[in-house]
């Protein structure tokens, strides 16, 4: 016999239980990005880390992507969506360019994601978008999203998981928060600096952002690529 | 949500060349709404040393009082003033008295040592200490205030300069805070004064 406590029920006949199905379709791949516009410049900056909790899948995935010689795509969250996402928009800025005869601009781009993103509002991509670029007039912009295509055009924004690092420290660096002076406009060599040093900051605190950083510079004369090394550990 | 963000707050302390600094917000809240914009979480334990206390506010309140009764007792029993290192083990004692049931308060030490050396430490709420060169930060804001210390802190600040950085770090990092903010207090101890600024932030 079994051994039974007070109040425990001993079947001894099979008992149909049913078998929950269940798969969870989201997976947070973490890393960080950033976006500053300039007057005449935007940086798109992201970390290119790809971690599953504990572990690291890789430490170079790069997860900005050049759409135009004017646009470029950051995006965090879940490594899969961002990918499928970014594939979306490339295909629709090259029928664009078939139907309309002319690249897409950064505005009509962004207005496009932010569509993309609301068509799966009951499904929606795990995906943290910053699109960075120049503006019709030439100028720096920054369009940033949440994962359900809620958007605004900023001069700066940080996303992903040390957004909450370094977008105090944004406010503080870039929109002069907290600080008496007057606003003032950074050129592109103290907003390089401000990111790098946003970055090696959160890659001492964050564990999801490191490896390398990888900044795209985007100026009338295109897209500029650089890289930096960050901590690996 | 958990307890430890029910009335929000943040507490940052940092060392500077023969000088500490220890800042906390003002507001008291229920979850989102604002209660009192008057309840700093800095506390004198001695005339050199001051303990940060973020977290649940009636735990602020009855551990506030508990550690003036304690240092009280120290000074009276060893007649001296408690280093801040041994207020570091004592606050960590109190709180591991409590294992099982704790207080929901994350407690945060600045001070200088009789040689005048600075001091700064905090602990978890079940009273394991982290002993920081550096800075220490503490409460709902501490994501916010970590990623400023760590990129506007810098070695043997003077402390004007200190005073100036862990303002800059905590007013930056609530703004980014729901449930902390609404004014700020700031003390800076050096072996000749303690120099305790209010500071008027964005009231939103």
């Amino acid at each position: 016999m079994f051994s039974t406590y007070p109040g425990q029920v001993v079947v001894d006949h099979p008992v149909k239980v049913p078998i929950e199905h269940r798969f969870d379709p989201y997976v947070d791949n973490g890393g960080t990005l950033l976006s500053i516009a300039g007057e005449d410049f935007c940086v798109v900056a992201a970390d290119t880390r790809l971690s599953e909790g504990y572990s690291i899948n890789s430490r170079y995935v790069p997860k900005s992507v050049k759409l135009s010689d004017k646009t470029v795509i950051s995006m965090g969250g879940c490594y899969a969506d961002c990918l499928t996402l970014t594939k979306k928009i490339q295909q629709s800025m090259e029928w664009y360019h078939h139907a309309h005869g002319k690249t897409m601009s950064t505005a009509a781009v962004a207005q496009m994601l932010s569509i993309m993103l609301y068509q799966k509002r009951f499904f929606p991509f795990y995906s943290w978008c910053i699109l960075g670029g120049l503006d019709e007039e030439g100028k720096g912009a920054v369009y940033t999203y949440d994962p359900v295509g809620s958007y605004e055009r900023e001069s700066c924004r940080c996303a992903g998981s040390a957004s909450s690092l370094i977008q105090p420290f944004l406010d503080n660096q870039i929109g002069f928060k907290n600080q008496a002076s007057q606003k003032k406009t950074l050129s592109l060599d103290q907003v390089l600096r401000i990111t790098k040093d946003s970055f090696t900051s959160a890659t001492e605190r964050d564990i999801y952002t490191g490896d390398y950083l990888e900044l795209f510079v985007i100026t009338s004369k295109g897209v500029e690529v650089q890289k930096m090394d960050l901590k690996k550990d | 949500m958990s307890i430890m963000e029910y009335n929000g707050g943040a507490v940052v302390a940092m060392v500077g060349k023969n000088c500490v600094a220890i800042a906390c917000d003002k507001r008291l809240g229920v979850q989102a709404m604002t209660i009192s914009t008057e309840f700093p979480k800095t506390f004198q334990a001695t005339p050199k040393t001051y303990i940060g206390l973020p977290g649940l506010a009636t735990d602020v309140q009855t551990l506030s009082e508990k550690f003036r009764f304690k240092v009280n007792m120290y000074k009276l029993k060893e007649e001296r003033e408690i280093e801040p290192r041994t207020l570091a083990h004592l606050v960590s004692s109190t709180l591991y008295e409590r294992r099982f049931g704790p207080w929901f308060v994350e407690p945060v030490i600045a001070g200088l040592d009789k040689e005048n050396r600075p001091f700064i430490c905090s602990t978890d709420l079940i009273g394991c200490i982290n002993f920081a060169k550096d800075f220490v930060v503490s409460g709902t804001t501490s994501n916010q205030l970590y990623g400023m210390c760590e990129s506007l802190w810098e070695p043997d600040l003077e402390p004007e300069d200190l005073f100036e950085t862990i303002s800059q770090s905590l007013m930056n990092a609530v703004d980014r805070d729901c449930l902390s903010g609404w004014g700020a207090q700031v003390t800076v101890i050096t072996p000749d004064q303690v120099i305790t600024r209010t500071l008027k932030s964005r009231q939103d």
